[in-house]
């Protein structure tokens, strides 16, 4: 075999300063309380910073901040907001190496990844936003268009600062000022991106960042002078919060759990289907609510479709994220990697047929090996549960009627693939699949003029493209 | 052979046209991937290594003289005169009439001589001028025969004529190795790479090779990549191993390492030698001696301290 | 009118055949499963149960795939006979004391919304300029079941009913006035509607809002017609059991004469983005 020597990115582009404060009306500052909490680089389990965690002073102080930015922020015309955005877009630009290593030593997803996909859209997004804020009138929202006041926005650990672009750059565009709380375990680039929100000498109490655990998200989507909260996690928080929010008139978007099917029909060009299953379930380590994790593959090329897979995945690279080789890095928590554990175990024990490329992990840090379950059905928990990590589940099908029966047999509607050379073919099973987001040979594909969101318990609201526009508007 | 013999099917269309078919977005996403890899170091002086013993030293122009042939085999035999540790290329590639003004400059070395045959490049001529130019050229000493297909009848749906003439060749190669050109930039589109891929296999091929390097469009990663997964596919059906060249517009190192780097993750080791895969290439050669020059001396080299031929 | 105050003696030369009022579910007329009525401005209403609001939502689901997958055109034609048969009937819609000018606008916002059943994915959807090689589109769909707290006037109960079918929706509707929704279901019973799509309730919304809000399969829950603003917190936090889509009762009430804008529709709708590479 052809060995790659290690070749790492290196780490000294980025300086972690050894604890960070809240970001709040354009300043770092403590916790009122004095807590913080530890991140730590999930590959090597190395303490990257300390963090302040936010209570519920801490949360007032950052939603009054806002709240006294959202009069002159809103009252600026829009040319004049975009190009704050548009600086923005620069900064990031600029130091999307910096960033991107900075993702990868926090999250513990594979460089290549952070660099190739992360930054290019984070820097995409607030371009495509800057553009719109003084366009406003023409998104097909009413003459005039007015924003909602304060957003309180809660982030994952997946993407953080895609995440957070997602978030932020609709929010500014529409006039809103922003409250966010990154997740726990990835609060550095938010904090970074509050030092590009002070390159572009972006005015004091627009963006506000608040870091802490769940409890400070909880304070501050129930924050009573917050108008509006955009949240992107788990279908189980995403209930509490709607839930939370019920009655208070605040206006609520939610981007959740899914477990989406990605299909391949007989006919489908069958090399690149076997890279869109890779890339479906295995890209971030699997750590994407869009993320294919249910194959249904016709019956009548189940064999040679999963011959093609195992080979193809006997070659992914599992280890240093930072290694640019690097196809799968670490699993982002301790939490998270025993969640997908324990999972695989119920898997194994409900009688799916467990198979994972041998693969040499490392010792220190949290690592999951790329698997796949076969013979797995309807009623086995991980072909209904999302896992959230590089576990497939493998089911067949033979015909079309029958794939989309079980493709929509979930509570969620986030995503789907669906793989067939017939173009007919399709366009009826895009039709019929009840999905925010359907790929058709193709997966995984993500752009900021996309509208990106879920049907059922995947959430509701979109964010991307046009369509993001309306949840950040009256 | 026959072609119900090969495909196990009767009708040579139905079964190119039932071969899965190719996205193009996502087998050139799949190609741009993996040439993101980043191979340092010791692996980079491998692969380099590698690199120099795949190469088809070639010239192909209607300028060749025997000087010209004699200074390219003396180049290919021992690639960096400096440095004796260099290994010496697959072969030297020429025309015809060059074959034995080669065939006597390669004598005693194991450089292998491939031949351009059956009225190279567009292979616009009748079958028996074809395969007389391939009998001589194998009687004058190469080992080697680099034909092309009739990318007309390919076009055109006569595919069974495009089998017989590669058939036919074969038979008139005796004991040299057949490497079907292709033509992929003519082709137009990954569905017939495919296709023709497994039509010159299932004729007889030894090799398949992209391109003459005559056309706009020469080798490409996502082309080879196409023709790396047809050769993976047909051992796994028909059990013979068929070897894969990309020609044409191969000019860096960096080039050919992500040709290496193709290989190794899509049909892997069995394919990582010389008599599997190769480069047809000219200026690539040098390329390759600057950057093993760069690996072993620790600076950069220059264009003057390498033979030109 | 109350009609048990007439007197005995005036009694007429022919005696009124009179209407009983009953539920609408799947196209048909039946009574509450439960037996119980409710007297509303002297007529014995059905008095819808839980079991009742578990049937219509039964009978919306079955009514939905055909309903969301029949051609923008025919749901258009559709509409547009709701519009005349209101309009053939509006003398029993004034007789149950709607002005003729609320009847008329009752009308044109059926026509208005027949008009849009094939223009809405046009203005809300369209292709996306993705930065790669791939075609992308975004069109709306149809969210599915949609539980409707209905506001009592005609006029009210149509600008919420309309905008919820018109896409592709089926409904259930907890109507606040039984008389003037019953009659608006024998106007959808003879239109054309495929039964199912909209189904009607009357009763007391209050017991039967709660088992709806919770349905898991319904997928969106309409609360314009909830006065009281604790009753809409409690379904809104019922309905986020199962994350349904919900529309809140309007701060200050609505004004339905005026142009409702997109919002009624689009807040019933899904956006479905599809990506499909370009390439041979």
């Amino acid at each position: 075999m052809f060995e790659y020597a290690p070749a790492p990115e290196s780490r000294s582009v980025v300086e972690i300063a050894s604890s960070y404060g809240l970001f709040i009306d354009g300043s770092f500052e403590a916790a009122k309380d004095g807590n913080v909490f530890k991140t730590v680089n999930p590959a090597s389990e190395e303490v990257l910073a300390e963090v302040a965690a936010a209570g519920p002073e801490d949360v007032d102080r950052a939603v009054a901040a806002a709240r006294r930015a959202f009069g002159p922020w809103s009252a600026l015309p829009g040319s004049e907001r975009a190009k704050y955005l548009f600086r923005i877009a620069r900064i990031i630009q600029e130091r999307s190496r910096e960033l991107a290593v900075l993702e990868s030593l926090d999250n513990g997803k594979p460089i290549k990844e952070s660099r190739d996909v992360d930054l290019p859209l984070v820097a995409a997004h607030f371009f495509y936003y800057a553009g719109w804020a003084d366009k406003l009138a023409y998104a097909g929202f009413g003459p005039d268009p007015r924003p909602l006041g304060v957003a309180g926005q809660v982030i994952p650990w997946n993407f953080p600062l895609l995440m957070l672009a997602w978030k932020i750059a609709p929010a500014l565009a529409t006039g809103n000022t922003v409250v966010l709380k990154p997740a726990e375990t990835t609060p550095l680039s938010a904090l970074f991106f509050a030092d590009v929100c002070r390159q572009a000498e972006l005015p004091p109490g627009v963006v506000n960042i608040v870091t802490g655990a769940g409890d400070t998200g909880a304070y501050l989507v129930q924050h009573p002078d917050v108008n509006k909260v955009a949240f992107t996690g788990s279908t189980d928080v995403g209930r509490e919060i709607a839930r939370a929010v019920a009655g208070t008139g605040k206006r609520l978007t939610l981007e959740l759990g899914g477990k989406a099917a990605n299909i391949v029909f007989d006919d489908a060009p069958i090399d690149q289907a076997v890279e869109g299953i890779v890339n479906g379930i295995f890209f971030n380590q699997g750590h994407v609510c869009c993320a294919g994790s249910r194959l249904l593959v016709q019956e009548s090329v189940a064999e040679e479709l999963l011959a093609s897979l195992k080979r193809r995945m006997a070659t992914l690279r599992v280890g240093d994220p930072l290694d640019k080789n690097t196809d799968i890095g670490a699993i982002n928590s301790a939490a998270q990697l025993a969640r997908i554990t324990e999972l695989s175990e119920i898997g194994a024990s409900e009688g799916a047929e467990r198979w994972s490329p041998a693969c040499e992990l490392p010792e220190r840090g949290f690592w999951f090996a790329p698997t796949i379950f076969t013979g797995v059905t309807q009623a086995h928990r991980i072909a209904r549960e999302e896992i959230f990590g590089p576990v497939l589940s493998v089911l067949t099908f033979r015909t079309p009627a029958e794939a989309i029966e079980k493709a929509n047999n979930t509570p969620y509607g986030l995503s789907a693939g669906i793989w067939s050379e017939k173009g007919s073919r399709i366009l009826s099973v895009a039709d019929q699949l009840r999905a925010g987001v359907v790929w058709a040979n193709t997966f995984n594909k993500f752009d900021p003029t996309s509208p990106f969101g879920g049907y059922k318990e995947s959430g509701y609201g979109r964010e991307g493209g046009r369509h993001g526009l309306e949840a950040y508007l009256a | 052979m026959t072609v119900t013999a090969a495909t196990g099917l009767s009708d040579l269309r139905s079964f190119l046209h039932g071969l899965p078919g190719v996205d193009k977005v996502g087998v050139e996403a799949r190609a741009a991937a993996l040439a993101t890899r980043s191979v340092k170091t010791s692996s980079k002086a491998k692969a380099i290594d590698l690199a120099i013993r795949m190469v088809d030293l070639t010239t192909l122009e209607g300028a060749d003289t025997p000087g010209k042939v004699r200074a390219l085999c003396a180049k290919g035999r021992r690639p960096d005169p400096s440095d004796p540790s260099c290994p010496p290329v697959a072969a030297i590639c020429v025309y015809p009439a060059m074959v034995p003004v080669a065939a006597a400059a390669l004598a005693g070395s194991d450089v292998h001589l491939a031949s351009v045959a059956t009225a190279f490049p567009s292979g616009q001529a009748p079958l028996e001028v074809k395969l007389a130019d391939t009998r001589a050229a194998v009687a004058a000493g190469a080992d080697e025969i680099d034909m092309v297909i009739s990318r007309g009848a390919f076009l055109a749906g006569d595919y069974h004529r495009v089998f017989d003439e590669i058939v036919a060749v074969k038979e008139a190669c005796g004991g040299a190795h057949l490497k079907v050109i292709l033509e992929t930039g003519e082709l137009a589109t990954y569905d017939n790479v495919r296709r023709a891929s497994w039509l010159a296999m299932l004729a007889g091929a030894d090799f398949i090779k992209t391109s003459t390097g005559k056309v706009a469009v020469n080798a490409t990663l996502p082309i080879t990549l196409v023709m790396l997964e047809a050769v993976r596919d047909f051992r796994e059906r028909h059990g013979r191993q068929v070897g894969v060249k990309p020609a044409g517009g191969i000019k860096t190192t960096k080039d050919a390492v992500k040709y290496l780097v193709m290989i190794n993750e899509t049909v892997g080791d069995d394919w990582l030698h010389p008599d599997w895969f190769r480069f047809g290439a000219s200026s690539l050669l040098n390329d390759l001696l600057m950057q093993r020059t760069k690996l072993t001396t620790g600076h950069y080299a220059g264009p003057d301290y390498f033979t030109l031929d | 009118m109350p009609k048990s105050s007439k007197v005995l003696e005036a009694a007429p030369a022919r005696l009124t055949v009179r209407k009983t009022y009953k539920l609408f579910i799947g196209g048909k007329f039946p009574r509450s499963e439960s037996g119980r009525t409710l007297v509303v401005n002297g007529d014995n209403v059905a008095l819808a149960s839980r079991k009742d609001a578990r049937d219509a939502v039964l009978a919306a689901r079955a009514a939905s795939a055909k309903w969301a997958g029949a051609t923008a055109y025919n749901r258009g034609q559709v509409l547009y006979r709701v519009a005349e048969m209101v309009e053939a009937r509006r003398a029993e819609f004034v007789a149950l004391g709607v002005a003729p000018t609320e009847v008329d606008a009752a009308v044109d916002r059926w026509v208005w919304y027949a008009g849009w059943s094939d223009k809405i994915a046009q203005v809300a959807g369209g292709a996306n300029p993705v930065a790669g090689p791939f075609f992308n589109i975004s069109a709306p769909e149809p969210t599915g079941v949609v539980a409707v707290v209905a506001p009592p006037s005609l006029l009210g109960l149509v600008s919420v009913v309309a905008p919820a079918v018109v896409t592709g929706n089926t409904v259930v509707v907890l109507a606040a006035d039984p008389q003037i929704a019953i009659t608006l279901a024998e106007v959808l019973a003879t239109s054309d509607v495929p039964g199912g799509v909209v189904n009607i309730l009357t009763g007391r919304y209050a017991e039967t809002a709660p088992w709806l809000a919770s349905h898991a399969d319904v997928n969106a829950l309409d609360l314009t017609g909830v006065e009281h603003p604790e009753l809409a917190a409690e379904l809104e936090r019922a309905a986020a059991g199962t994350l349904k889509r919900v529309l809140r009762p309007p701060a200050g009430g609505i004004d339905f004469t005026a142009d409702p804008g997109l919002r009624p529709m689009t807040a019933l709708l899904e956006t479905k983005t599809v990506w499909h590479p370009k390439g041979y």
